[in-house]
């Protein structure tokens, strides 16, 4: 599965045939292809040898247990984290060294586990530096807030308006984040990232430490946001309800390295994984 | 500026006329606004009229038939409101439901008025009507789903299923082919054809179908705009559900009348912020809104600074003492004015512009009782809200305060061309141009409702004041009873006086046949348990605080203040309370003592309570007894304790009668 033929040089990927889901969505070819990745911290090598490919308009799940090195894996695909060993495709083209806002450009955005917003900043103005990004003027033209970067920032605030609206946060739009209970500030971490546009978004532990109500709104809107900007997703939780109820495929974790990979049902007949997750003594 | 003469009634005679005469008359000035991504869009009463008309010639192209029932199941935006008048244009009527209605309870009006368009706000609104279609016995009258939103809708088998904006594109492209056949059907609406049909919330049994021509609509418009004088210049905010029959005289019938603007908040959620930005000059708002307001502004009160807070207490003070003579056009001395206008500057004017209240000419609120002190805060401040008092069946209107003539504890006056009259048991009757057609496929409601003579019942008790000629109305008609001595007993009346304090929650007042009247009171948790709090006042239980002696004291105060007031009143004397005591349990709707909406059930309390009744009439100072409880996993348990009776002192004619009995 992970050798895609594609053309380096005319950064065509070959189209690798897609899938249909249980709900009836066309899932296309490979989008974002990791090869062979290995990580280390000195001696610790938090991911051991892993391939797994991502493809386009799917939700993408890692689960495993607690340092079984999820977290860095979505470092990795976000490029603040470099691998030692192994390759990164995106979009056909092999992804060398690149600083966070290089791969940022690229089309892939995320939220963080611990949330990073700016406190005393409204939700309105949080979103915005979601557009950072897509801001062409220049410096003296922002200053005067004149020409293109007065036109800009109308076009951008229109967008971030539409995110408002989809993501239903219209009511907190001039509501400064620090004032905001936690459920709503993960969605407007997630309002932020879409404001980029990205092509993948990655989600890290989006649903930790929500309640009930608070965790069926956020699979919603994760589940619109694919369904209705055909943004492909990659996300890591603990809730497994969730995870299989949202994921097309999931990768599964444990120790650095891959134990499973397949859709929500192969993954929960696993033994490797139902071990995993019960807690089998290692060798 | 275009203006709106005296109109030649003739060819007035339905909605879509007079919209066509509002785009002919009032065509460049802004019909409806609506806020989204974050900036008020509008519509001018020309660009209205254009919208509204693709959007019947699209429904045409779909098949809507004369005669026909359209669902409108959503929140209050401009394309439901020009969904209705489509409708209408094309001699089909327009049924607005309540968009919060599982789809148990919309599958029984569904299937009731055989709808054969739905039209939906969203996804969700969708999936409910789909919901019901695939029920077992649900009737599949639904032949076309329209829906405005397109979120989440893509993936949707669209065979019988059409964006709004689809339909009105398609309504255009027929204007050539279809355009003649449009105008026919709107010439053939007239005063007897139906309007609209709204569902009454029903507290008993299923729900009825009130079905309202355009006479009802248009004359009520028609004579309440004149009675407050709104004209094309007013802003209403659009707020209230859709289904309710108020949103409709307000936002269809007296905007299509005056030709004001109808403003939609952009959500649910951003009401409050969209009312300051808008700054409404008619609004009506339930007693809940209000009292929801007036505990935000206390609390942040509170917690603002001495210099504040002081200046808020004094012009409030002089506020309440002046503002409402003011409002009313009383003489008012120069010193009392000269400090007021200092207030307006200082507090009033601020105040009312967070509120966004700062423009507002005539307010209203209606639906229950609202709490005086509420009522004179937003009168004190120079607010002019009234009350009215009204029905589905009436087109809302049955009596409202004229202006200057204001006061919480009464209703008003007739409406212009409403008639009412008391009958002998002291229910309220009343006769109108805007009294409804009928109870859609219900003669026997509709005959046991309205008489041959066109007289309606409306099932509350009231009276009209012989000094001011305004109605007050006291309780609902079958609650109503005599004492023993004969004179009238209105429980819901003391009671509503005593929930008026926040301390109390439930008030059950007895005396139907009694010598005299007893209450059983249900403490307020938050509000005792916060006083509590502040004064070192430990608890275990709700039971023990219910109990505590100086919780009885602070209650026996509210009790004698409420009967001060009701001994005020000549006719309901009699209802002041000699007795009471302080329940050891909330009254529960788990355990039958409340309906589901919180109305007290008196027959199964007087049953349940029989002892604690009994301990109240036989003179006794304490009274043990035990409850069954359900808790809320359905199990069941016995709360025991013993409850103090307290004897409370009355006043006026009825303490001269009991002096004199004993």
């Amino acid at each position: 599965m992970t050798d895609i033929e594609s053309n380096p040089l005319t950064g065509q990927p070959a189209p690798a045939e897609g899938y249909v889901t249980a709900d009836g969505r066309q899932i296309g070819g490979v989008l974002m292809d990791l090869r062979n990745i290995t990580l280390r911290f000195g001696g610790v090598e938090a991911i051991k040898n892993i391939s797994f490919d991502v493809r386009e308009g799917e939700i993408r799940a890692i689960i495993g247990p607690n340092g079984a090195g999820k977290s860095s894996m979505l470092n990795v695909i976000s490029g603040f984290y470099v691998p030692q060993e192994g390759e990164v495709w995106f979009k056909g083209y092999k992804r060398g060294p690149m600083r966070p806002y290089e791969v940022a450009r690229l089309g892939i955005a995320r939220t963080f586990q611990n949330i990073a917003l700016f406190d005393g900043m409204t939700v309105l103005d949080n979103i915005m530096t979601g557009r950072l990004n897509k801001t062409k003027s220049g410096f003296l033209s922002q200053a005067l807030w004149w020409g293109a970067a007065e036109r800009e920032e109308i076009a951008n605030r229109e967008q971030v308006e539409r995110i408002i609206d989809f993501l239903e946060i219209q009511n907190i739009r001039k509501t400064p984040v620090g004032r905001l209970p936690y459920g709503l500030k993960k969605r407007v971490e997630l309002a932020r990232a879409l404001a980029a546009e990205p092509q993948i978004l990655l989600l890290d532990e989006p649903m930790a430490g929500m309640n009930v109500e608070e965790k069926e709104d956020m699979s919603r809107f994760v589940l619109d946001v694919n369904d209705e900007f055909g943004t492909t997703i990659v996300l890591i939780e603990h809730d497994m309800g969730v995870v299989m109820d949202l994921s097309d495929r999931v990768v599964v974790m444990d120790y650095g390295r891959k134990i499973g990979d397949g859709s929500p049902d192969e993954v929960r007949n696993n033994q490797e994984v139902i071990d995993a997750y019960l807690g089998v003594a290692h060798d | 500026m275009a203006h709106l003469a005296a109109p030649a009634h003739a060819d007035l005679q339905s909605i879509p006329a007079l919209l066509a005469r509002n785009a002919d008359r009032l065509g460049n000035r802004p019909a409806y606004r609506e806020k989204e991504f974050g900036i008020w869009q509008s519509w001018t009463w020309h660009e209205a009229a254009e919208e509204i008309r693709a959007l019947a010639l699209g429904m045409l192209v779909l098949g809507l038939k004369p005669g026909d029932h359209v669902a409108i199941i959503g929140r209050n935006r401009p394309a439901h409101y020009w969904s209705m008048v489509a409708a209408q244009m094309c001699g089909a009527i327009p049924v607005p439901l309540y968009q919060d209605a599982v789809a148990e309870e919309m599958a029984y009006v569904l299937g009731h008025c055989g709808a054969r368009f739905v039209v939906c706000g969203d996804q969700e609104q969708v999936d409910k009507v789909l919901e019901v279609q695939s029920m077992p016995d649900a009737p599949r009258n639904v032949e076309q789903v329209l829906y405005t939103d397109k979120r989440g809708m893509r993936k949707y088998d669209h065979s019988h299923m059409n964006a709004l904006s689809d339909v009105q594109a398609e309504g255009r492209a027929a204007e050539t082919r279809l355009g003649e056949e449009l105008d026919r059907l709107i010439a053939g609406l007239d005063y007897d054809s139906t309007c609209v049909m709204l569902y009454t919330s029903g507290t008993t049994g299923k729900p009825k179908g009130v079905v309202l021509s355009n006479r009802n609509i248009i004359e009520t418009a028609k004579n309440t705009s004149e009675f407050d004088g709104l004209n094309h210049r007013d802003e209403v905010l659009a707020y209230l559900p859709m289904a309710w029959v108020g949103d409709f005289i307000f936002s269809m019938g007296q905007a299509m009348w005056t030709g004001f603007t109808v403003n939609c908040p952009e959500s649910a959620a951003t009401m409050m912020t969209d009312l300051r930005e808008i700054g409404p000059t008619y609004f009506f708002a339930p007693p809940r809104v209000f009292e929801g307001q007036l505990t935000n502004v206390m609390i942040r009160m509170e917690d603002s600074g001495r210099v504040k807070k002081w200046l808020f207490d004094r012009y409030m003070k002089v506020a309440n003492r002046v503002g409402p003579k003011l409002l009313d056009g009383k003489s008012v001395g120069f010193g009392d004015r000269l400090a007021y206008g200092l207030g307006k500057v200082f507090v009033y004017g601020p105040l009312k512009n967070t509120l966004g209240y700062s423009r507002i000419r005539v307010g209203y609120t209606a639906g229950e009782a609202i709490g005086p002190e509420i009522f004179d805060f937003y009168r004190s401040l120079g607010i002019n809200l009234k009350q009215l008092y009204g029905q589905t069946e009436a087109s809302v209107f049955i009596t409202q305060q004229p202006d200057g003539e204001v006061r919480s504890d009464t209703v008003g006056v007739p409406s212009p061309g409403v008639e009412v009259k008391i009958a002998e048991n002291g229910e309220v009757f009343y006769r109108s141009p805007g009294t409804f057609v009928e109870y859609f496929q219900n003669a026997e409601s509709t005959a046991s409702t309205k008489d041959a003579e066109g007289w309606v019942a409306t099932g509350d008790a009231g009276f009209f004041e012989e000094s001011s000629g305004h109605l007050r109305i006291i309780d609902r008609a079958k609650d109503v009873g005599k004492m023993a001595d004969g004179s009238m007993f209105a429980p819901k009346y003391v009671e509503n006086k005593l929930k008026f304090y926040p301390n109390i929650l439930e008030a059950v007042v007895i005396g139907n046949g009694r010598d005299y009247c007893t209450a059983m009171i249900n403490i307020d948790l938050n509000a005792v348990g916060n006083w509590a709090e502040r004064n070192n006042i430990a608890y275990a239980s709700y039971q023990e605080l219910a109990g505590h002696p100086q919780v009885y004291a602070t209650i026996k105060e509210h009790v004698e203040a409420v009967n001060a007031s009701v001994a005020e009143d000549e006719m309901l004397a009699g209802c002041q309370i000699h007795r009471f005591l302080v329940l050891h349990k909330e009254l529960d709707p788990d355990d039958g003592e409340m309906t589901r909406t919180r109305k007290v059930r008196r027959a199964v309390i007087s049953d349940k309570f029989g002892d604690l009744v009994d301990a109240l009439y036989d003179g006794s100072n304490s009274v043990y007894t035990e409850t069954e409880v359900t808790y809320e996993d359905g199990r069941k348990g016995k709360i025991k304790a013993t409850l103090r009776i307290e004897d409370v002192q009355v006043f006026g004619q009825a303490q001269a009668q009991k002096v004199a009995a004993e």
